[in-house]
Formats: C-alpha cells, structure tokens, sequence
C-alpha cells in the first residue's frame, strides 16, 4: 500500500487489484494473492498493468455510459468484468480496442494506456492497435470463406509468409485453439458450416493467430452449450501464459473459475476490482456482495 | 369462450379463401399471357431465327441480328451499370451511414428507380445521339445503364446491409483496413444477393424499348459495329408486330417468346442462386 501512498494517484487507489481492503487482516490475505502483480514493479512506481484506464468516460450519443472508469489490467493474468446487463462492461471492453469507432455516435474520453501509449490519442493507427489487441465476440463470427482462409485472413494483413509457413502458422492457431484434431481434415470447408462451438474457437484461433499481446473475450461462452463452454474455459487457461486476457461475463460461476482479477461494474462505474478470490469470498463493497449473493441483476 | 374460437375460425377460412382467390386471379392473368405466347409463338420457333437477319416483307428470314444487338447491348449495359451501382452501394451502405449525403443519394435513386424509362431514352438521345448525329449502339447500351444503375444500387444496398455489423466489427477487429474488411468479408457475405441483383437488372434491360427506340433504333442488317444503329429484340417485335404482314408476325411471335422466355429463366436463376445462399448459412 505504501507504494500506491508514494504515487499521489488516488483515483487509482481502489481500482488496483488488492489495493481496496481496510482492515488489516484482509490486507494481508490480498496482498499474498496481489504478491507477484506488486513484486514485478519498481518500488515509487505506481504499479503499472499492460492495460491501464484512466478517468475513461464513454458515450453512446448522449447517453453517459462508462463514469470515470480507472483501473490497471495486469500483464498475462486473466481479467473478468462482471456486472447486470447494461452495467457498461462490454463498452469497457470494446474502447480497448477502439471498435466502437466504427459507429460515428460513440465516443471515449480519457486515458487507455496499452504499455504505457495512450490507445485513444487521434493519432493512434487503429489498424495496428488492433492487431495487437485481439477481441473474440458473444456470437461466433466465421467468415464466409474456409476455414484455413478465416485465420489466414488476419494473418495476410501484417505478414508475407510462404505457403509453409502459413500452413504451419494455421495448423498452430488451430492447435492453441484446441480445434485442430477436429477440423484438420475440413481447411477447405467454408467456416460457416461448423457447430457452433466449433466456429467460437475458430474466432478465438482466428485473434490468436495474429500474435496479439492483448486478448479481449466478450462473454465468448454465453451462445454455446455447457461442454464447448467449458474447452473455451480450459482454452483461457492455457492462453493466459501467453496473453493478457480480458473477459466480459454473465456468468459469475465462469468469472471465479477462470480468472485471477474480477472487476464488479454497476450503472456504467467500477464498484470493485480486486483478486478474484477476494471478491467472491471477501468483497469490500455492498453492491458487489449483493451482486454476487444474487440479491440483484 | 366457444363463440370466441368459432368466430376465429370462421375469420381464418375467410381470410384464407379472399387470399386463395386473389393469388390465383393475379396467375390467372400470368399464365394466359404465357399461354397465348406459346400458342402463337412456339410453331414460328425454328432454326432460321437463329441464322438469319430480319428480311424485308415476303421474304425468309430470322432474328439473329436482333438477338445478337440485344446481346451485346444489354451485356454492355450490365458492363457499364453494374460496378457503378454496386460502388455507389456500397458508399450508401458501408462509408455514408452517418453522412447527410446518404439520404439524399437514396432518395434521388429512388426516383430514377421509378423513372419512365422513355425519360431515359430521350436523355440519352439528347446526350450522346444529337451530338454524334446518328444512332449508335453505344447510346442503347449507355441508356440500358443508366436502367441499370438504380436497380442494382437498391438490391445491393438492400444486401449488403443484411450482413451483420457483427461480422464487420470481427474483421476490424483483426486490425484490417475497411477496404478490406468491405472487399475481402462484407462482399463474400453478400455475393449471392448482389449476383442476384445484377440478374434482375439484366431481365428488367432485356425488355426495355422505350430507351432503344430513341438510341440505337435499329438495323435491318448484320452488324455488330457499336457506332452505327443497332438491332435489337424489343424493337424488331415493336416494328414487326405493327406490320401488315404475316411474315413478319410470325417473327413477332418467335421473338417475344424468345423474350418473355429467356426474361423467365433468369429469374428463376436467380431464385435459385439466392435460396442456395440460404441453405448454405
């Protein structure tokens, strides 16, 4: 605590995992969890995540969706954003990658800062951020061409790879994806014409084969049935060694089993982010302890 | 309760009967005029129409020259209408959504949507025919362009805007540049439509006279020459059906069968191609 006390950022206080208990006792059982998140920082440095928000407003026209949002999304750890529908967590998600842009109405204000470069500047390429910041969306989205095509596709896009190389760089998207003994003898078929699961861990094959550092899943289990859920759960943990994994989830049940950090969000405001453990067994706050005892949303 | 459920089926065999019966009126008409065709038209079919030019009165002939002018222009005419229309949807759908142009470009394609095609034929006449000083081909095939343009731009529109923005958000979001993501994933998506589209807009020019008769005429010879005027199916029936003479009756009947016919098969192709895009989703 006394390295967040050093930095005079207090907005950032009670949105850095770990940072928001008060009584002693607790502090020590989070700070065990928070340990190696705080260890890898130099000390008089704030502790800095891959991802850190900062006083991030959003609006849809309007409408104020996201107030002040300030948190920092540790590096190659899983991320969860929980909350009632509507609480703003997809939003927060999709201003990541700035794929909002592509509806004219919506807008960001403030601070996302991706290794440390503000992602919201005007001058930002969006095209590079977001080849560097992967999202795998609610609904599978396979593109009408085949399946070896829907994860070259994004491939082509930044690299000039030989025909080897390329069957080398599908076969090991599809193998991350824990999808390749299932399809190594349908490249040639259109993506569209997989089960459902099946076309979800394409999409996730898809954002990986990019190489992405960042991986933002917006709740990429919600369509699927219980036992394509659950690969794309074994999937996120295998994943996390390598990438910065955020998830946007409905289900809580998911959040606990596959993250290390959880942020509660509520009427676009981050209640609480902490460890994981902490807001399932120990949370700080009221709200988030209704939330996730049942008694709303 | 019971007079409730009683009154309701009576309603739905109403409802039911009125629809029968209007559906069957509106074929009615349909087939008669597709049975008076080949009544008239099918015994005139033979090789001849497709060997020979249109004859003077009295003497053998056929329609090839009209076949063949129809062709070629009505190809360029698709050439030409086709890649604008589908550009300019692809503006309407994919980069104007939030401009105030957007609208304006719908609307005013609307309305060329539901011009008198003769307008059309007079425009061109005024445009390309006065200042070249004669009918050419190129005058009917940029008139059957110009009927082109605002079917295609509807039907594609109308097409690309049934792909999902979801797919548009997971193609940017692997970081490719909207040409991209329109070129390579939204225009995949929507092939079928968009042939389809082009497909009506090649029925609804094969038909035209209107804009024909003020641009490329006619031609009562073999020629293929796209400066001077040129035959074409339309009009040779026109001319020919307005005749005195059997003959060339004949030849009337044979070429609106041809016409009707081949207007028919593409539009079943068409429905074919749009129902194997459905399975294939």
């Amino acid at each position: 605590m006394t390295i967040m006390n050093g930095t005079g950022e207090n907005m950032l206080k009670n949105t850095i995992p770990g940072s928001a208990t008060s009584s002693a006792e607790t502090e020590a059982e989070s700070r065990e969890h928070a340990d190696d998140f705080v260890a890898r920082t130099p000390p008089d440095v704030m502790p800095e995540g891959k991802l850190v928000v900062k006083d991030l407003d959003f609006y849809y026209g309007k409408f104020h969706a996201l107030h002040s949002i300030s948190m920092s999304i540790p590096e190659k750890k899983v991320t969860a954003f929980i909350g009632p529908s509507g609480c703003g967590k997809s939003t927060l998600l999709r201003s990541f990658n700035r794929i909002y842009e592509l509806y004219p109405d919506q807008r960001a204000e403030g601070e996302v800062l991706l290794d440390g470069r503000n992602v919201l500047d005007k001058g930002e390429d969006l095209n590079h951020l977001r080849a560097k910041v992967g999202m795998v969306f609610q609904k599978p989205t396979p593109f009408p061409m085949t399946v070896y095509d829907n994860i070259a596709f994004g491939v082509r896009l930044y690299e000039r790879l030989s025909r080897s190389d390329m069957d080398d760089r599908v076969e090991w998207a599809l193998k991350k994806a824990a999808l390749w003994e299932e399809v190594r003898d349908k490249l040639r078929q259109i993506g569209t014409q997989l089960s459902g699961g099946q076309q979800q861990r394409l999409c996730i094959a898809r954002a990986i084969a990019v190489k992405p550092e960042v991986l933002l899943l917006d709740e990429p289990a919600s369509a699927l049935d219980p036992i394509s859920t659950l690969k794309i759960e074994e999937l996120i943990n295998e994943l996390k060694d390598d990438y910065t994994i955020v998830i946007v989830t409905h289900n809580m049940q998911q959040a606990a089993r596959v993250s290390d950090y959880t942020a509660f969000m509520y009427l676009g405001k981050l209640i609480e982010f902490d460890d994981t453990n902490v807001i399932f067994t120990k949370p700080n706050r009221k709200e988030t302890e209704d939330y996730i005892t049942g008694r709303y949303g | 309760m019971v007079n409730l459920y009683r009154r309701r089926v009576f309603i739905n065999y109403f409802n039911l009967t009125v629809s029968v019966l209007t559906t069957l009126f509106g074929l009615f008409w349909l087939v008669w005029l597709l049975w008076t065709l080949l009544a008239n038209g099918l015994q005139w079919i033979h090789w001849d129409l497709f060997t020979k030019t249109t004859p003077p009165p009295g003497s053998d002939g056929g329609l090839i020259n009209a076949i063949v002018g129809s062709g070629i222009m009505t190809v360029l005419g698709v050439a030409i209408g086709a890649p604008v229309g589908v550009m300019a949807a692809t503006y309407l759908s994919e980069f104007g959504r939030a401009s105030k142009l957007a609208p304006v470009v719908r609307f005013v394609n609307d309305i060329l949507l539901s011009a008198p095609s003769i307008i059309i034929g007079v425009f061109v006449f005024e445009l390309i025919v006065v200042n070249m000083g004669h009918f050419s081909g190129w005058a009917g095939a940029v008139a059957l362009a110009l009927i082109v343009i605002p079917v295609v731009v509807r039907t594609t529109e109308d097409m690309l805007r049934l792909v999902p923005d979801t797919l548009r958000e997971a193609a940017a979001a692997l970081g490719a540049p909207q040409w991209k993501v329109i070129v390579h994933v939204v225009y995949r998506a929507a092939r079928a439509g968009i042939l389809t589209g082009v497909m009506l807009a090649i029925a609804r020019i094969s038909g035209e006279t209107a804009p024909l008769l003020f641009t490329a005429l006619n031609n009562q010879f073999w020629s293929t020459d796209m400066n001077q005027p040129m035959a074409n199916l339309p009009y040779v029936i026109f001319q020919f059906a307005m005749s005195p003479y059997d003959d060339w009756h004949h030849l009337a009947w044979a070429g609106a069968l041809l016409i009707t016919f081949s207007i028919l098969l593409l539009n079943i192709l068409a429905r074919v191609v749009l129902r194997e895009r459905k399975t294939s989703r």
